[in-house]
């Protein structure tokens, strides 16, 4: 099952390779990793989306927690949250689907960032599988490129995380 | 008062109390260097290969309370340190590095003697740290004693360009340091041990298995009490040995791979299982899904959060240290109005005593030719089971630590998780550095002694008279021993070849060696070498090459799944 793991750390040089690297040696999947500062200078937040049993993602918690510089983790799945992800992708704009692009964006709620005579980039929130279905909407012969930030996510409500 | 970023090295490990540090110098630790040279309080012992100064320090810390430390340059100097790095954190050693680096303004242009240090230790290392700025350093070398020491002990590492050591800025040694990351849990949680209690007390085949957590937490006089009051059996792993005496009638003896028959029946029948400072791991419990086979209560005191569950699923999860959840446990024992199941408990006993009846390390002893058991079983007897043991990796590890009754923590001193072949002629002089009046013997054979050879120099330079007892095979003979049960008797690279004549190699080096072949003379030899207390004495005993460790689990077999000396 999928997993969103959520994780504040100490902005030090070096503490996102201790998290890249804690997957790769003890093989856990990364589907996306997405890190910032927050509001606070000294600390950044990840958003790791991950998956695996219920036995492997208490590992993974547990083994980020042992981490010096992590200074909290959780599991944004254990309740309701919100999953956003941003997606730029460019596309072939000319003749007929010119227009079927701007009524697609529109559909999906997405906005047109920039425009050519023959290109549009759209920018598009939403969560994972908003954005996959886009991608399937849309004719793939005409898709030049696409750039996804990755999950980032929050829980609903009056769950907070911080230090 | 402004010091140098290399005086600030020196000074704190003043203020930490360090007595040694084991190292090897090169151009980015010479600033380093200079200042060891002028003062006298911390003093340098100057190992003959990198490896050997991590390993040694690695030793010093296992055989003492302390925290050994070892000093090495940029580039080589770290790499080869590495494995001894990573064999202390495998086995949990507190221990610090101190690394020499290439010049700020030089990171990253693949300098020369340049490594990504930080990098390159990452997975082995509890922390590491690169200091870039001299005023960064008091408190980071503070920071790095504070983290190898606490909580789950483990090595951290200090990568300290050159530039940096010849900086200057104020110096103040911090008293404490708090880190809101990292505030290991301490005491168990008081419902969690009740709750296990009432587990053990309600237990028809009780047992108590533990690891190097107790020998870690110096909770061995703890464990004792607790076992002797419950009545139960103990058995330890191999990192755990001493941690419960040897020789006490309720141990049973260690378990694992080449645990005796009855800790492993044990371990694989009882009902409620206590599980303090040991991790489950492959050695020891085999298949764990043959292990969850039969189903049994486990509680799982450890002080580190991501050893519980890891393996084998526990009931009771109890995090914290191990002596303060035994003080705790004891306390409420004795609160208690109940007690153990006494018949059930005397009906365990006699299937225990049933099984210990097969006499599993059970060996030849009419051979005309040494069996390594016997040698073990003898340096057990002239050392009146009080020595420093360290070992190397193969079989005499194994024999060591099933023949050797070690009745006391921080005797027994071998690489159980990383199994580095190398570690213990270097790790003997760490413990006996720690232990300037103790026995120290090293349990070897004729392929890893030669690993780290080149340590005897130093033994010869600081006076070490350690006893070193050559089991020699002629074979990599744990290697030799899978060929043999797995792999059709072909003995692939497995011949030591073109072997030195070790006695004359001990004496190149300015130290005794005995060559003795016969079993006749294995006591009277060890009697001498260990008479003469003020010279290393390398001892080459001539073992039957075709002797196997028994009993044996197979890799991927279940616990019970023992291959026995009898059933050959
Ligand atoms: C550095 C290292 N390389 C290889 C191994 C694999 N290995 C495990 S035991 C062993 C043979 C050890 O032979 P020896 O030291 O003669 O001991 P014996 O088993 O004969 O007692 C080897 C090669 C290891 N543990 N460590």
């Amino acid at each position: 099952m999928q997993h969103i793991i959520s994780i504040l750390l100490e902005n030090e040089a070096g503490a996102l390779s201790r998290v890249a690297g804690l997957f790769s040696a003890r093989a856990y999947n990364i589907e996306s990793l997405t890190v910032a500062p927050t509001e606070d200078p000294l600390v950044s937040r990840m958003t790791i989306v991950t998956s695996g049993s219920a036995d492997v993602i208490e590992q993974i918690t547990k083994q980020l927690n042992k981490l010096i510089e992590v200074v909290k983790v959780v599991d944004l799945c254990e309740a309701g949250h919100l999953a956003r992800e941003l997606m730029l992708i460019k596309v072939k704009a000319t003749g007929a689907a010119r227009d079927e692009m701007k009524r697609m964006a529109d559909i999906f709620r997405g906005r047109i960032v920039d425009v050519t005579d023959a290109i549009y980039v759209i920018e598009l929130t939403g969560n994972g599988s908003k954005l996959d279905a886009f991608i399937e909407a849309i004719d793939a012969d005409l898709i030049l490129e696409t750039v996804r930030t990755g999950v980032c996510g929050i829980a609903r409500g009056d769950r907070v995380l911080s230090v | 008062m402004e010091l140098t970023g290399a005086e600030i090295v020196v000074q704190s490990l003043a203020a930490e109390g360090v007595e040694f540090v084991f190292g090897y110098p090169g151009g980015s630790v010479l600033h380093i260097y200079d200042e060891l040279f002028k003062q006298d309080k911390v003093k340098h012992v100057l190992v003959r290969h990198e490896q050997g100064a991590a390993h040694a320090a690695d030793g010093y810390s296992r055989a003492s309370r302390k925290v050994g430390v070892c000093l090495v340059t940029s580039g080589p100097g770290v790499t080869n340190a590495v494995t001894g790095i990573a064999t202390a954190y495998m086995d949990s050693i507190p221990m610090i590095i101190i690394t020499g680096q290439v010049p700020t303004h030089a990171i990253g242009l693949d300098a020369f003697q340049e490594v990504d240090t930080v990098g390159i230790t990452r997975p082995c290392v509890k922390h590491n740290f690169l200091v870039k700025d001299v005023r960064d350093l008091a408190v980071t070398m503070k920071k790095a004693f504070h983290i190898a020491t606490t909580g789950r002990p483990g090595p951290v590492l200090v990568d300290i360009p050159k530039d940096v050591t010849a900086e200057r800025c104020e110096f103040i040694y911090p008293e404490r340091v708090e880190m809101r990351t990292y505030q290991p849990v301490v005491r168990g949680h008081s419902g969690q041990i009740s709750q296990a209690l009432e587990l053990l007390l309600q237990a028809k085949r009780p047992m108590i298995y533990t690891g190097g957590g107790i020998v870690l937490a110096d909770a061995s006089n703890e464990l004792a009490r607790l076992v002797h009051k419950l009545g139960f059996p103990c058995t330890n792993t191999l990192m755990g040995l001493g941690g419960f005496p040897g020789t006490d009638p309720q141990f049973v003896g260690m378990l694992g791979m080449h645990g005796t028959y009855e800790a492993n029946m044990a371990m694989q029948h009882c009902d409620v299982l206590l599980a303090i400072g040991a991790r489950f791991d492959d050695r020891v419990i085999g298949d764990p899904r043959d292990f969850a086979r039969i189903s049994r209560r486990i509680i799982h005191v450890d002080v580190d959060p991501s050893s519980i569950s890891k393996r084998v699923r526990v009931d009771v999860p109890i995090v914290g240290d191990v002596r303060e959840v035994l003080l705790e446990l004891t306390a409420q024992l004795e609160a208690h109005a109940g007690s153990v199941d006494k018949p059930a408990l005397d009906a365990w006993w006699t299937q225990i005593n049933e099984w210990r009846g097969r006499d599993c390390l059970r060996y030849d002893r009419t051979a005309n030719i040494i069996k390594p058991q016997y040698v073990v079983e003898k340096l057990w007897e002239v050392t009146g089971g009080d020595a420093i043991v360290t070992s190397d990796v193969g079989q005499h590890q194994m024999w060591a630590a099933q023949f050797y009754k070690f009745d006391k923590p921080r005797r027994w001193i071998n690489s159980g998780g990383l199994g580095t072949m190398g570690f213990g002629l270097p790790s003997a002089m760490g413990a006996r550095m720690a232990n300037p009046d103790a026995t120290v013997a090293c349990v070897t054979g004729e392929a890893s002694i030669q690993m780290c050879i080149q340590e005897l120099s130093t033994c010869k330079q600081y006076h070490l008279p350690i006893k070193i007892v050559n089991l020699n095979n002629r074979y990599m003979g744990m290697v030799r021993q899978w060929q043999e049960f797995f792999h059709g008797n072909r003995y692939a690279e497995s011949y030591m070849d073109a072997l030195p004549d070790f006695v004359r190699l001990a004496e190149a080096y300015g130290h005794a060696g005995m060559r003795i072949d016969k079993p006749a003379d294995v006591e009277p030899a060890l009697r001498e070498a260990f008479a003469r207390t003020d010279q290393l004495v390398f001892l080459d005993f001539i073992t039957d090459a075709t002797e196997n460790v028994y009993p044996m689990v197979a890799g991927g077999k279940g616990l019970t799944d023992m291959i026995l000396a009898e059933d050959l």
